[in-house]
């Protein structure tokens, strides 16, 4: 077990470096960071050869790329290409109001997935089976940013008709003292319950759906037959046996949404407008400078590569017929 | 799938009890038909195609969803006629009036009616969600079959290019992409997607080839002297047609969804063109409380890609004939 985590650890380092030469040459062929300088006409040629030797953007992408990666380790991924603002303390902040956000996201869709999906397995083809499924399939197919939307409107529509603000539709914080304790999490509850509903919608139609299946799987697999033949009452071998057993898979499913959750966090965090790292994202892109978008497309690499580590060790954990060789 | 004239008949000629006979409808002029008929069998002469039109055809929800969907992407394609104003008309004694007799969708603050703009979204988004639908699966049938059939360096190649777009968020890559390329024409943005989420299929397709490659009658195609590009084309292509047309279908409305997030963050479209996520856009910036102009184009959105996923559903059951689910 330990080898096979070590193994994988390892592993994860050759995929590393290969996606970050990737990007890093996909985000330098396919930008121009100088493109607006060398569209202002007051700007010459000579100045712009100047930024570009200063900046070294006049070298070979491979010789970029080596100094980005002497950056990246040695100065926590160095300075933005404009204002040389450093980037590491802005992306550590973030980062944190992101993953507070997203980890609510799953935690808040994995308990809904889990109690829909059981319940519409137990009671299969029953109003609540349908009414579930019918919904998870239009939430299927909404786009989460205009969920974000309609979400906003009915605020600000309920806020204009009878003067109740219960959420708030933009920021992260009403000031930027915001008080402590109860008074800063009630705040900060306000601010957030919008879009991490917006963010759940789709994760929870996917865990109804897949703890669904799964669990109608193991209610028709022999063991609980088993279960069911030496007298256990019926609670019993739902919880005991089939519950705990459907749950397994799910692991897997949560771990491959990590990657779309950052997506849906850039959409709905440029809705709400959230210090967050989808906001980070589309704005660095907007300014077309590319060692903050490097940075990130790095950070979300890692943090998905581990997340994945981390779900099939959990995995091997869960489900003791799984052996890591 | 017996469209293949060579195959048909070595189908035909069955073990004496199974039920179903696969000679075409035709009947008679084949000689296959005469053999059936001297066992002593009762022929049903349908088509794999008419097995599949029938199943299809009785997946009522499928049904409607195609003729939900024909009649939305109809709107689109005869905006021209059908819109009661153009896209650019403006009408500046209706600024920002809510829905009404007059303009069921509302119009905006240039007193653009939203109802007109909505049905040419509706073309720009059909549009783009068609040509990625086709272009991604044409690159990745040709590259998984090739990875499938080859294995090699193709092969790894894109098995480690899927394993990258594991690692990194599609929305994000599409996004620098779609940076480079600027505000683009339709055609530009269904490039850049179809260039993008063509792995989905060659995955689908790799897989199906794989496991043809080793059939027995690949085996005997070959011994017969078939070389490489017609096994492919003609004996392993027909038997994955079911997987292939199910994910293009899915793509179209992945396409949708994705350009409807590009032109809202304005990644996407360009603006006097009007595209749904487009026109979401505008309508926020026009001010959340005029809730007409962000409610229609998304429901319209929201409508046209659960109609895609059903008949997606539909067509997989039609498709799959190991796959006889009875529905409830």
């Amino acid at each position: 077990m330990l080898t096979y985590i070590l193994r994988r650890f390892l592993y994860s380092i050759p995929v590393l470096v290969a996606t970050s030469f990737l990007i890093f040459t996909f985000v330098s062929i396919t930008g121009d960071p100088l493109g607006r300088l060398r569209a202002n006409a007051n700007i010459t040629a000579e100045q712009i050869h100047a930024i570009e030797h200063s900046k070294n953007l006049d070298k070979p992408v491979i010789v970029r790329y080596g100094y980005w990666v002497r950056d990246a380790v040695t100065k926590q991924f160095g300075t933005t290409l404009f204002g040389n603002r450093k980037i590491w303390p802005d992306l550590k902040r973030v980062m944190g109001h992101t993953l507070q956000f997203i980890l609510s996201a799953i935690i808040i869709s994995l308990i809904l997935g889990i109690a829909i999906g059981v319940y519409s397995a137990l009671r299969q083809y029953s109003l609540f089976d349908y009414t579930a499924t019918t919904v998870s399939f239009i939430g299927f197919a909404t786009p989460v940013f205009w969920l974000a939307l309609m979400l906003q409107v009915l605020m600000v529509q309920i806020f204009l008709k009878w003067h109740v603000r219960i959420f708030y539709t933009s920021g992260l914080s009403s000031s930027v003292n915001a008080g402590h304790g109860f008074h800063f999490l009630l705040d900060r509850v306000q601010h957030l319950a919008l879009p991490v509903i917006a963010l759940c919608a789709l994760s929870t139609a996917t865990y109804s759906r897949f703890m669904r299946a799964s669990m109608l799987e193991v209610l028709n697999s022999d063991y609980v037959r088993t279960a069911r033949a030496k007298g256990l009452i019926e609670r019993r071998v739902v919880m005991r046996h089939a519950f705990r057993n459907a749950l397994i898979p799910l692991v897997t499913v949560v771990a491959l949404d990590f990657g779309g959750l950052f997506a849906g966090a850039i959409v709905t965090e440029t809705i709400f407008t959230l210090d967050g790292m989808g906001y980070y994202f589309i704005n660095s892109l907007f300014s077309s400078d590319p060692y903050p978008v490097m940075a990130w497309l790095m950070v979300v690499a890692t943090m998905v590569i581990l997340f994945n580590l981390i779900a099939d060790i959990l995995y091997g954990v869960f489900d003791p017929r799984i052996r890591y060789e | 799938m017996s469209s293949e004239p060579g195959v048909r008949d070595q189908l035909t000629i069955g073990p004496p009890g199974s039920q179903y006979s696969m000679s075409p409808p035709e009947g008679p002029a084949d000689p296959s038909a005469e053999l059936t008929y001297q066992y002593g069998l009762e022929v049903e002469a349908r088509s794999q195609w008419a097995y599949a039109r029938r199943r299809f055809v009785r997946h009522r929800l499928a049904l409607g969803s195609l003729i939900v969907l024909l009649g939305i992407f109809g709107c689109g394609l005869f905006a021209n006629f059908i819109a009661p104003y153009t896209y650019q008309q403006i009408n500046l004694e209706s600024l920002s009036v809510a829905p009404s007799a007059k303009h069921p969708f509302g119009t905006d603050s240039a007193g653009r009616d939203s109802f007109s703009r909505v049905l040419y979204g509706i073309r720009t988004s059909a549009r783009v969600g068609v040509l990625v639908g086709i272009l991604s699966t044409l690159i990745g049938t040709i590259i998984g079959g090739f990875a499938g059939f080859y294995g090699g360096w193709i092969d790894n190649l894109l098995m480690r290019l899927t394993d990258l777009f594991l690692t990194l968020p599609l929305l994000a890559v599409l996004l620098v992409a779609a940076k480079y390329l600027g505000h683009s024409t339709p055609l530009k943005l269904a490039l850049l997607l179809a260039c993008l989420i063509w792995t989905q299929i060659a995955r689908i397709v790799r897989g199906s080839f794989l496991s043809l490659r080793e059939k027995e009658y690949v085996e005997a195609a070959r011994a017969a002297g078939a070389g490489d590009v017609r096994i492919m084309l003609r004996h392993m292509l027909p038997n994955t047609i079911g997987p292939i047309v199910v994910s293009a279908t899915l793509t179209i409305g992945t396409a949708i969804l994705l350009e409807a997030v590009l032109s809202f963050l304005g990644f996407g479209i360009e603006p006097p063109t009007p595209a749904l996520g487009g026109l979401l856009n505008e309508g926020q910036d026009q001010g959340i409380d005029k809730w007409w102009l962000v409610t229609f184009p998304g429901v319209v959105i929201v409508v046209i890609v659960l109609c895609i996923n059903f008949i997606g559903d539909g067509l997989r059951d039609a498709l799959d004939p190991t796959q006889r689910r009875v529905r409830a």
